[in-house]
């Protein structure tokens, strides 16, 4: 059973979409689609986050006792991640394309490089330790919107 | 409080790591190009792989430029991408570092000078560097629990550049007089197969598979070939080893050919379409080995004189056409997020106030850098044949090639240093 990398690994597949589509309105400087695009994007990376941080990282921590261990690695990665996204949403407003790509640049590095080792280490470890929980985890996970994440 | 430095704080060494590895290995390109150079002054030098200038350029290419480099990269990404931490600390890696290096160069001048002392020096040099990474990758590799997809594949590379190195001692002491090759150019094909095929090949390949998808934004490999492509060139390697020679070169030139393909064909299907200018380095890298991999059958059909010349053609478009144009296309990657993610960790500065990867390294330079390295296999690609002008202006684009590289390399560590980092 790999309920939980299933579901957050779909969510990363559909964050990427969203950033691909950002990125390739900027580079055709076509602003208003870029905006809105990128809009999509991170509302649903900030949701993503946030299902993280408020459901998934608290209960493997509860279990596996490790409060200093992988998660404490992600939510540190996540703060980047926020920084490069406000980063990114300033240049947007200033239409300065060669900053926003920079920005997106690093920024898919980063995110990708976090994704590998949730996807192939964390997960996993979540996937074990918390199997009888996950259907609740999973459903709870999914009421975490993106509305209310960009309110949290 | 615990500093927070690393990819992760917990896995990646700091970034005076891998980048004095890159940086050593740009100098062994830069190497390789001049001491091309200088044998071009004496054309006859580079027209047979056997000969003491080939075999001695051969070595700062593989041992120098792409050994340093894999080394250290697999020191930064292991841990991403096995979820194992190898356990070498920053002095001993250092010290291994500056101890392939010396091995490095001590075995291109005896090679080149065809010197028993300096040989026996490089083999004791290399030996104790690499017995000095041996516990650390040992442990992550094999008795790590960690598991992934790509644990396997690694752990063969690892194999493979153990079997090469043992093969080449055996040469390199043997060359010294220590004691007799019964079957030099035997062990001379075997030693190349693990080290070209084994070590270089699978490594690749092995990294590819997670890198293209994940940094290039394509779809991923298909998976019938990452689940059985490097068990199918494993294959090949111990048929050629225990004499299936034929059988074994097929194999690998196959694996080499599928390999290619379906990276191009991924990368065309990719989604991202803003400039990408490390695709070129990895294009050039595929084109160069699917050509190896269909040229590789014709040299056996040669007549006699043609096949010495073929084969160091062949080599050419190996090392310098695919191999170090991929090394290059990863490093442009790799190197700028570094020194990004240890800035931003180190100092806590925002991001909008520290430089972003396309400011550590514009894209323009890239592309600039590209169309030289280009260049430099183009014009080398004929030597063998056609000794001359266009050899040493081949190897005076690879010299540039090798130049600006470094110049990228060494901007990224200023950069870094002046935002305020530490190595």
């Amino acid at each position: 059973m790999a309920r939980i990398a299933d579901y957050l690994s779909e969510d990363h597949g559909h964050c990427d979409d969203l950033f691909v589509a950002a990125e390739n309105a900027v580079s055709t400087a076509d602003w208003a689609l870029a905006q809105s695009a990128f809009t999509h994007f991170k509302n649903a990376t900030l949701c993503h986050l946030a299902r993280e941080e408020v459901v998934l990282f608290p209960a493997f921590e509860s279990t596996s006792g490790m409060v200093a261990g992988p998660t404490q690695v992600m939510r540190m990665e996540h703060t980047e991640m926020r920084d490069t996204l406000a980063a990114m949403e300033e240049s947007l407003l200033q239409h300065d394309s060669k900053a926003f790509l920079g920005l997106s640049e690093t920024l898919l590095m980063l995110m990708r490089q976090h994704n590998i080792k949730e996807e192939q280490i964390l997960y996993r470890m979540c996937d074990q330790m918390l199997a009888g929980d996950a259907d609740n985890l999973v459903e709870r996970m999914a009421a975490v919107t993106p509305g209310a994440a960009a309110q949290a | 409080m615990q500093p927070v430095t690393g990819l992760s704080y917990e896995q990646g060494p700091p970034l005076g790591v891998p980048l004095g590895f890159f940086q050593s290995a740009t100098l062994f390109l830069l190497l390789a190009a001049l001491a091309g150079l200088l044998a071009s002054l004496w054309p006859d030098s580079l027209t047979s792989r056997w000969s003491p200038a080939v075999l001695a350029i051969t070595h700062l290419l593989t041992l120098g430029f792409l050994g340093l480099v894999m080394v250290g990269a697999m020191l930064q990404m292991l841990p991403v991408l096995l979820g194992v931490t190898v356990k070498v600390r920053p002095f001993w890696a250092q010290a291994a570092r500056h101890g392939l290096s010396a091995g490095t160069l001590l075995l291109a001048l005896g090679l080149g000078l065809g010197d028993r002392i300096l040989l026996i020096g490089a083999a004791t040099m290399l030996g104790l560097s690499l017995l000095s990474l041996l516990p650390g990758f040992t442990r992550a590799l094999f008795f790590s629990r960690a598991r992934t997809s790509l644990t396997w594949p690694y752990r063969k590379a690892w194999l493979a550049l153990w079997v090469t190195f043992i093969l080449g001692l055996s040469l390199a002491l043997g060359l010294a007089g220590l004691w007799p090759l019964a079957d030099p150019i035997g062990l001379t094909h075997l030693h190349l197969i693990w080290g070209l095929a084994g070590w270089v090949l699978l490594l690749i390949i092995a990294s590819a598979y997670q890198v293209i998808p994940m940094l290039q934004l394509t779809p991923p490999y298909p998976a019938r070939v990452s689940r059985s492509l490097t068990w199918l060139l494993f294959t090949g390697l111990l048929l050629d080893s225990l004499g299936a020679s034929t059988m074994g070169a097929v194999i690998l030139a196959m694996t080499a050919l599928i390999f290619s393909l379906s990276t191009l064909w991924i990368q065309h299907r990719r989604r991202r379409k803003v400039v990408d200018e490390t695709m070129s380095f990895w294009r050039l890298g595929m084109v160069s080995l699917a050509l190896c991999a269909l040229l590789l059958p014709v040299t056996g059909q040669l007549t006699e004189s043609l096949v010495d010349p073929a084969q160091t053609s062949l080599g050419i478009l190996f090392l310098i056409g695919f191999a170090s144009s991929v090394v290059m296309g990863m490093l442009y990657k790799i190197l700028p997020f570094l020194a990004w993610f240890h800035l931003r960790t180190q100092t806590g500065a925002p991001s909008s106030q520290i430089p972003n990867m396309k400011q550590f390294i514009p894209d323009r330079q890239q592309r600039q850098h590209f169309w030289l390295h280009l260049l430099s296999v183009v014009l080398l690609l004929p030597m063998p044949f056609l000794p001359g002008p266009f050899a040493l202006l081949g190897w005076a684009f690879l010299t540039l090639s090798a130049f600006q590289l470094l110049r990228h390399i060494d901007a990224v560590k200023r950069s870094f240093l002046a935002h305020g980092g530490r190595l």
